[in-house]
């Protein structure tokens, strides 16, 4: 056993890439939430903003643009959600799984002829002087601009819900969908629009995976991702920055375990393995000790006439 | 009550007529662990059920299905396939053993082969399996001259006899020529799980690994490999020949094409038996993909070398003097290891660190 050869600033600057596909995924699913929708699709938006973001960098030769095109490519396939949920009235509950089973397949589909391309590397900020910091460096100044931007989203969805009258309104319609709609709100719509957000939060995160973190295309890669995303914002308690928190608790065990393992430490690796999901869980489940904070409309059908 | 009687024996109709129409067409399932566009292991496999077709024309059908997780929902698999009419159903993967031996026992008419395990519980099972181990001797022994921090990382799947034997193969000859050599083993549980391996591979270059040897099935090591940039890969399973020729300087091939033509011939004949097989480089089960020249010339043309004698039978990968972990004698000066050992092979050679989760 050595622990020596973990370097601690290298395992931070890995464990917030690591972390940022679920964290933009669940920040986007927690505002759907909010709204009063359970989306259970995001690993099916996720994988498609995957393949749609890794097409367009690797055809336009800007991450960049893939990136915008992985959250138009969420969004649109949320757009399915849309119309079985908001206009048909159908189960969110499976629709939701029905999205995400139709985006697995879809993506393979479209991935057909991106296997074993490699994707147009993606910039990292470096700022002469700042980003060669020791320690302060690697782990603030160092990093792609997605990952800032994830940061970023979180602080505004939380400066948005809680301070802003957009916010107030979003979380109406998720309490009482028919108090909202009796105060003249126009409630399908307000959800139509968190739902597309959702979506294309989820394709962005994706496409982090596909651009960034792995980076190639392959089917099925985001294996298992968005259901993570969708369990920590029930355990975040629909409060942003414990999202944030939790990513970054799931994605720093997950690297410290790996690096643990390298460096032989005596601890079977059976519980390493499943140390990520247990500390999660632990950590946000006795953070969120005091009564539910769920929206009391969540996964509930809307339609006027009731 | 009506509708479903009625959808009940529309069903049974057509299947009959499906059935009576495939009768003289030998039918072919294959059952994959991963995608198909995988770039490794599941990806060879349906290149092999690519040839199947490509040598018997019309007169067989292929069906496969992909990404079918180890457990129950490996033997709903089967069976729909069994019920389909396949009369010959390849699963490819070791963790299908009990459901392929299960399925097996309720179709005696169907002939099932099960890749890399060893149970064959009843007549209409076979099983086979490539010596792999014979590819990581050749591996470990570039990886031993190539490495300049002495320290190999190796990311392996589960804890299981065929794993084990990869470990302690490319062990055994890159300590062979560099004595300091250190083996660092990440055990990600899972076979496919792009982002999962390139976290490990990540976190052991950054533990100052420069070779990264893999026992999953996605390229994402290789991709990792060539970010870090002066780090050296193999091709797992697949040649991944488009990371060559580096960060990936070589590859083990599997080549299951021979075999699945020659079985589904034997079933077409009325000879299908029962049997395993447990092919190496000589029968041309295992290919070692170019070298590139990235490897220095006179290593790789020891390795060459090793590839022939292994492929002739007149070296093998495991002879001894060698010990086990603890450091009781294994395999006495000249001894070579037996299958039954190998098969079953659930301990660390000397020299390599850390437990075998068991």
């Amino acid at each position: 056993m050595d622990l020596s050869a973990i370097n601690p600033v290298l395992l931070i600057a890995s464990l917030m890439v690591a972390a940022t596909p679920i964290l933009l995924a669940a920040i986007g699913e927690l505002v759907v939430e909010k709204a009063g929708v359970l989306n259970l699709g995001v690993e099916g938006m996720m994988i498609v903003g995957a393949i749609c973001g890794f097409a367009i960098a690797v055809n336009t030769g800007s991450p960049l643009v893939g990136f915008v095109a992985a959250a138009i490519g969420g969004a649109v396939l949320s757009l399915l959600f849309v119309l079985l949920t908001q206009v048909a009235l159908a189960n969110q509950v499976a629709s939701g799984l029905a999205l995400t089973l139709f985006g697995l397949g879809l993506s393979a589909l479209m991935g057909q002829s991106y296997v074993g391309v490699k994707p147009p590397a993606f910039a990292k900020l470096d700022i002469p002087g700042i980003s060669d910091l020791p320690v302060v460096g690697p782990i603030l100044f160092s990093h792609d601009l997605v990952l800032y931007f994830g940061l970023a989203l979180v602080a505004a969805v939380w400066a948005v819900l809680k301070f802003t009258r957009a916010g107030l309104i979003l979380r109406a319609v998720g309490e009482s969908h028919d108090a909202a709609h009796a105060l003249g709100y126009k409630v399908v719509r307000i959800r139509t629009m968190a739902i597309l957000f959702g979506g294309a939060c989820a394709g962005m995160g994706g496409a982090y995976i596909s651009l960034v973190r792995v980076p190639q295309w392959t089917e099925g890669m985001t294996a298992g991702v968005g259901w993570i995303a969708l369990a920590l914002v029930v355990f975040a308690s629909w409060k942003p920055w414990r999202v944030l928190l939790g990513a970054y608790l799931f994605g720093g065990i997950t690297v410290l375990q790996l690096n643990l393992q390298a460096a032989g430490v005596a601890v079977p690796v059976e519980y390493l393995a499943m140390s990520p999901y247990v500390i999660t869980i632990l950590v946000l489940v006795i953070l969120s000790q005091q009564k539910s904070s769920a929206p009391a409309a969540l996964g509930r059908i809307f339609h006027a006439s009731q | 009550m009506k509708l479903n009687t009625l959808l009940t024996s529309a069903a049974l109709v057509l299947g009959l007529a499906a059935g009576a129409a495939a009768q003289d067409r030998t039918k072919v399932g294959f059952v994959y662990v991963g995608p198909v566009g995988d770039g490794g292991w599941t990806y060879e496999h349906d290149k092999g059920r690519q040839a199947v077709e490509g040598a018997f024309g019309d007169a067989v059908e292929t069906v496969f299905v992909e990404s079918v997780p180890e457990g129950p929902d490996a033997e709903r698999v089967m069976t729909q396939m069994a019920l389909d009419g396949a009369d010959l159903i390849f699963t490819t993967s070791f963790g299908y053993m009990d459901a392929t031996n299960n399925v097996a026992a309720k179709f005696p008419d169907v002939k099932f082969e099960h890749a890399t395990g060893y149970k064959r519980e009843h007549p209409n099972v076979s099983t086979y399996s490539a010596r792999f181990y014979e590819g990581r001797a050749i591996q470990g022994h570039i990886a031993g001259n190539m490495t300049e921090s002495n320290i190999i990382g190796y990311i392996a799947s589960f804890p299981i006899p065929e794993v084990i034997r990869g470990i302690n193969s490319a062990y055994i000859h890159a300590s062979k020529v560099n004595p300091d050599v250190e083996f660092k083993i990440i055990w990600v549980y899972t076979w496919f799980d792009p982002a999962k391996e390139a976290d490990a591979a990540t976190a052991l270059i950054e533990q100052g690994a420069d070779v990264i040897l893999q026992h999953t099935d996605s390229t994402a090591p290789q991709a990792a490999a060539q970010a870090a940039g002066n780090v050296v890969t193999f091709g797992q399973a697949s040649d991944m020949g488009e990371y060559a020729p580096f960060p990936r300087v070589s590859s083990i091939i599997d080549d299951w094409a021979p075999y699945y033509i020659a079985r589904t011939k034997a079933v077409m004949d009325d000879t299908w038996e029962s049997m395993d097989t447990w092919d190496g480089i000589g029968p041309g089960m295992v290919g070692i993909g170019t070298i590139s020249d990235a490897v220095p010339a006179d290593v790789k043309a020891e390795a060459l070398a090793m590839k022939e004698a292994l492929g002739s039978g007149e070296y093998h990968a495991f002879t001894g003097p060698l010990n086990k972990q603890d450091g009781s004698p294994w395999l006495a000066e000249g001894e070579t290891a037996d299958d039954g050992t190998l098969l079953g092979m659930n301990f660390y050679v000397e020299g390599l660190t850390g437990e075998i989760p068991q």
